[in-house]
């Protein structure tokens, strides 16, 4: 074991594989080639279609011990990577991992697959179930948990090699052409997707909506499909909605995003080529509206919105507000809807918009992001994986790349949940590194790193309760009490990766 | 809290149900200038003993005061008041909301209960405020006699809804059915020098109608409302917000009087225009406001208002 920088035992060895220890956010420097696979040569000028999706498994030469991938565009909607692990158990074969953009609580049903040893392995964090199950002990799969940006870059490094990805394509030809904005599927953009199709080894378009060639616009082309299956459904378009998508009514929501967007007005980056993210929760869009209102009254032109994409994006784009939007995944049917036609609003990879390792990601042009937390600690660390009951319960998506990348970044998050206090000595988990988080927001007051003395100044001079993070932890813990340290057996069952491939924490085994 | 209640903010007047713990606990955090937590029209019958009963734990451990802490008791001719009063009297609250203060008598004999208390705690006389609720159309006849029962008072507090209950008519959000009341309630508290606070507006999702309504009684000359959601506190303290031109020239106004006073005199000419006491009164009210928005780093003293003795 080492102690990486953030004073967390990092194992050297993990599944097999020479870990490397956090260090900072910004120094790694890998010295190395893009992955590459193998050319091909297709003559035919014929249909790639195959009748199923065993016949595809077969197709691709998966084998035992080979990594497959899906993406989570279809989210909590998506069936495809159930009946995937079915046929490849159906078919005997054993010992596979995933490296998917992230599994969902519907994924659930892969739990008697890994049980089983069909599954071995997830090279992507989780929602839900299984990881609960990891950290209690009760499933014997070991998983690195990455971000948006960091499965990317694993996947374009080849530090996770894809031998197959099976890509839900909404909108597909037979010769493998595809997009996400058309069919009873329709998600928008494919921005995961896209890394897959460049990267893995073979890709195989998985369709419910097979049209007459060519399927356009072309998102994902015929030049890196091999093969396409025509299954009768990809999942459930009802749940392909992201959960959250309307504004919190609750006072103490709304009072955690007005003190948030006083610290976007107090931070002087609300000005004309202003770029912002935010996320679905009720009180990242209530900021989200505090921000449209602002750049109404001040007459602002915004550079560009960016991230996971909501039909408040989409107005305030169709508004003028924004001169782009950067969308990596459509949270809303709205958006869905938007990508189609408005060319304002752009589709870009997961490897464009954050991954660490390139000639810049968009996340580096983000002047202010609004990001969540389970826990916070008084570094300004920031946990969004486990909660304080130490289960991983959440991925991480893109919250330490916008964190890292963004001038500010600010967190939100309610002081207190059910009994337990958010802002803490430590974090169970650290996904985020306190060096690149700018400001706490919690309805008791705001807590600003040292690294931004203007903007605290001017949080005072405007009288918003500004507060050291130690006495804003202490107030809480008025309230709550100290919770009591969770006991944590030896076994490290899981990995953080930091977006660079360091490892920035372990998830360990919950004692009983 | 400013040094003169008369120059107390109350743009904000937010009602908190007495017998709800989790809405009482998060009384310190809304940004509201004061709060009414209520024993009298949310907690029903059943739950008086025990609202009243809460009330008082949450005052005694709400120490670092942070807003003006009013407790509306039940009507004084109920039963419940005396033990309302006897309750949360200890516990320090800043005064009572008064319901049904219908006659002056009436808010005289909460004086005396006052005083009594007082008394028995061992706190400076006076100490207990009173708002007074004129909500019925013999309070809106009485309320220049009200006005001036006590010095006790901090303003007079305006109830449309019981009011319209008691005319027998509806409440309609343009609110022309209240104008004359408003304006008389308003004329009374002028006239004693206390506030005149404007009544709830219910509709909590309507914040274009609750704007409008605000901007009227703000033109008219109240200097706040009473609400029941601490979603309307940021468009009610918009509405109240000053205008920066306000704001400069009310420095410019402080400015000069000091010159003033340092010439030995009380009156002084700005851009052509008389500066006099009435006039620095305004300024001192308009910077106070603009210090609770942020708008401006000065606190004004009374000092600057009135001179040094």
């Amino acid at each position: 074991m080492v102690l990486n920088s953030l004073g967390r035992q990092i194992p050297e060895i993990f599944a097999g594989k020479k870990q490397i220890p956090y260090s900072d956010p910004w120094s790694l420097q890998p010295n190395a080639e893009r992955s590459t696979r193998a050319i091909r040569r297709i003559n035919h000028n014929g249909s790639k279609l195959l009748g199923s999706l065993r016949e595809a498994i077969i197709a691709t030469g998966l084998k035992d011990g080979m990594t497959i991938s899906t993406h989570h565009s279809l989210r909590n909607g998506d069936h495809l990577l159930n009946d995937l692990v079915k046929e490849i158990d159906a078919l005997g074969l054993r010992d596979i991992k995933i490296a998917s953009s992230s599994i969902h609580i519907v994924h659930a049903e892969l739990i008697p697959y890994i049980r089983k040893g069909t599954i071995t392995g997830l090279e992507c964090g989780v929602n839900g179930l299984i990881g609960e199950l990891i950290s209690k002990g009760e499933l014997d799969c070991p998983i690195i948990v990455r971000s948006h940006g960091g499965r990317a870059r694993a996947l374009i490094t080849g530090e996770v090699p894809v031998d197959v990805a099976f890509l839900a394509a909404p909108c597909c030809d037979e010769y493998g052409n595809f997009n996400g904005y058309y069919g009873p599927s329709a998600c928008g953009s494919l921005g995961y997707a896209m890394v897959d199709a460049q990267h893995a080894h073979k890709v195989v378009a998985v369709t419910d909506n097979l049209v007459p060639y060519p399927a356009i616009p072309v998102g994902i082309p015929q030049t890196v499909v091999d093969f396409v299956v025509q299954v009768p459904t990809l999942g459930d378009p009802k749940k392909i909605v992201s959960s959250t998508t309307r504004v919190t009514t609750d006072p103490i929501g709304l009072q955690i995003a007005k003190y948030a967007a006083n610290v976007i007005e107090c931070s002087g980056l609300m000005k004309n080529g202003f770029s912002f993210q935010t996320g679905t929760g009720g009180i990242s869009l209530s900021v989200a509206e505090h921000v449209r209102n602002m750049m109404r009254k001040d007459k602002i032109k915004g550079s560009f919105g960016c991230g996971g994409i909501t039909g408040y994006f989409v107005e305030m784009l169709e508004e003028g507000l924004f001169e782009a939007l950067f969308d990596v995944q459509c949270f809303d049917l709205k958006a869905v809807e938007s990508i189609g036609r408005n060319r304002g609003h752009q589709e870009i990879t997961a490897g464009t918009y954050a991954n660490p390792f390139n000639c810049g990601a968009v996340v580096n042009r983000l002047d202010c992001v609004i990001i969540s937390a389970t826990e916070i600690d008084v570094d300004f660390n920031v946990n969004v994986n486990t909660e304080s009951n130490g289960y991983l319960l959440h991925n991480t998506g893109g919250h330490c790349d916008v964190a890292a990348g963004a001038k500010l970044s600010i967190v939100v998050a309610p002081s207190i949940r059910g009994r337990l206090p958010i802002v803490r000595d430590a974090v169970t988990t650290i996904t985020t590194p306190g060096e690149t988080v700018g400001v706490i927001v919690t309805e008791r007051g705001i807590a600003v790193n040292d690294k931004f003395p203007d903007l605290k100044a001017e949080l005072i001079k405007r009288r918003v309760p500004v507060k050291d993070i130690r006495e804003l932890r202490d107030e809480i813990y008025a309230i709550t009490g100290v919770p009591k340290p969770l006991q944590f057996e030896d076994k490290i069952v899981g990995l953080v990766e930091y977006r660079d491939g360091s490892i920035i924490d372990v998830i360990r085994q919950v004692a009983a | 809290m400013a040094e003169n209640p008369a120059y107390q903010l109350r743009r904000t007047l937010l009602y908190v149900p007495g017998n709800m713990p989790s809405m009482l606990q998060n009384i310190p955090l809304f940004q509201c200038d004061g709060v009414i937590i209520d024993l009298e029209d949310a907690v029903p019958l059943s739950e008086k003993d025990a609202a009243r009963i809460l009330v008082r734990r949450f005052l005694e451990n709400y120490t670092e005061r942070n807003k003006e802490i009013l407790v509306r008791i039940n009507p004084l001719d109920t039963k419940w008041a005396l033990d309302d009063l006897k309750a949360v009297l200890p516990a320090l609250p800043d005064g009572i909301r008064l319901p049904k203060a219908d006659t002056p008598e009436i808010v005289e004999r909460l004086d005396t209960l006052l005083t009594e208390y007082e008394e028995e705690l061992g706190l400076e006389l006076g100490r207990f405020r009173i708002l007074p609720s004129i909500e019925s159309a013999q309070g809106v006849i009485n309320a220049t006699e009200i006005s001036r029962v006590t010095p006790r008072l901090i303003g007079l507090a305006f109830g449309a809804e019981d009011y319209t209950a008691s005319m027998e008519i509806e409440r309609t959000k343009s609110g022309e059915e209240l104008f004359n009341a408003r304006m008389n309630v308003l004329w009374a508290a002028k006239s004693a020098g206390i506030q005149a606070i404007d009544t709830i507006f219910s509709d909590v999702n309507d914040m274009d109608a609750l704007r409008r309504e605000t901007e009227l009684i703000k033109r008219l000359g109240y200097t706040g409302k009473c609400m029941v959601n601490p979603r309307q506190i940021d468009v009610i303290h918009d509405v109240f917000a000053p205008k920066q031109a306000e704001v400069d020239y009310a420095l410019q106004v402080i400015d000069a009087i000091k010159r003033a006073r340092e010439m030995g005199t009380g009156v002084i000419s700005l851009k052509g225009k008389m500066i006099d006491a009435p006039v620095v009164k305004r300024a001192a009210r308009v910077l106070r406001t603009a210090y609770a928005h942020g708008l401006v780093d000065v606190i004004i003293h009374e000092e600057d208002i009135h001179g040094a003795e």
